[in-house]
């Protein structure tokens, strides 16, 4: 039973495999990006506005309000990161309804690549917003003897995310997996379903998780 | 060999157990914590519950490597396929 969708490899060259996991990210980003554009070529602005742009507008507008409520200033900013976060990770654990897929999430590459995005990202933003002096002045606080401290849990929060994506998806498929060989009827359709749920929280605390980390890499302290 | 297989199963079984032990408790306190203050302060719901299901993730995260480690040890154990291939080149 493959542990994850790395190992299923369609095609090899040299030492570059096409696996499930890339082929199946690509055609996410496919899928979205399309939809995306067939969706706000045509907005309206006022008068009847299409289903779809609706249902846009309501989760771009949630994630947003999510964003302010946990202590940016000024969301905007950080509205494509996160939301891009949000979307991926939630549309590809949602899509394991379709029969024969396996969610790229459940590969520890795709979710180690997401966590050391937002370790860049925190690293980007703190600097942009405290310039590259403050930030680093931030890991003395509060005391200057906590800077191994701050730097090991820098490293250990990005850790934390992939391993927390990928064993929460994983364990989502594996457990199904196992169940079919066991009692093949009902019970895997319940799994299957506490994996879509899972599936949905998981990616709003990826995206959350990094708001917050954002949040406290371009908090400006009043010296 | 064997000696690799029951020691992985063994531990597999073992570390899925006692991993579970603590974080369910530490949920369990989270959980009642958060009801009790909802109950004091029904206006601040969204943020408790928010701030509620951040820390239920982050607690679950050490079940979750627990459950990686187990499922590592039976399904892509290193030291049982390097047994395997072993065999398989004799």
């Amino acid at each position: 039973m493959p542990l994850s969708p790395d190992e299923i490899v369609f095609w090899q060259y040299g030492f570059f495999k096409l696996n499930s996991t890339i082929a199946t990210t690509w055609a996410l980003m496919l899928a979205m990006a399309l939809g995306a554009k067939r969706i706000t070529g045509q907005i309206a602005v006022d008068g009847t506005i299409s289903r779809w742009q609706g249902f846009l507008e309501i989760v771009i507008t949630a994630i947003q309000e999510q964003i302010k409520e946990v202590g940016l200033q000024h969301p905007k900013k950080y509205l494509p990161f996160i939301g891009t976060l949000f979307l991926f990770i939630a549309v590809s654990n949602v899509c394991a309804i379709i029969p024969g897929y396996d969610p790229p999430t459940g590969s520890l590459s795709t979710t180690s690549a997401l966590a050391l995005s937002v370790f860049v990202a925190v690293l980007f933003f703190g600097i942009r917003e405290q310039g590259l002096t403050g930030y680093l002045r931030s890991y003395l606080r509060p005391t200057f003897i906590m800077l191994p401290f701050n730097i090991i849990s820098e490293f250990s929060r990005t850790f934390a995310l992939a391993i927390r994506l990928f064993g929460n998806i994983m364990s989502g498929t594996m457990i199904v997996g196992i169940l079919l060989t066991i009692t093949p009827l009902i019970f895997p359709v319940f799994m299957d379903l506490l994996g879509l749920l899972t599936g949905m929280v998981q990616a709003y605390i990826f995206s959350i998780l990094a708001t917050v980390y954002i949040a406290a890499a371009t908090r400006t302290h009043e010296e | 060999m064997t000696l690799i297989a029951i020691v992985s199963i063994i531990t597999a079984g073992i570390t899925i157990a006692l991993g579970s032990i603590a974080p369910a408790l530490g949920e369990g306190r989270a959980v009642s914590t958060a009801l009790s203050s909802l109950a004091q302060q029904p206006d601040a719901a969204t943020t408790i519950t928010r701030t509620l299901f951040v820390g239920l993730a982050m607690i679950e995260s050490i079940a979750i490597y627990c459950l990686v480690i187990s499922m590592i040890l039976i399904f892509a154990n290193p030291f049982w396929n390097h047994v395997i291939a072993q065999a398989a080149g004799k």
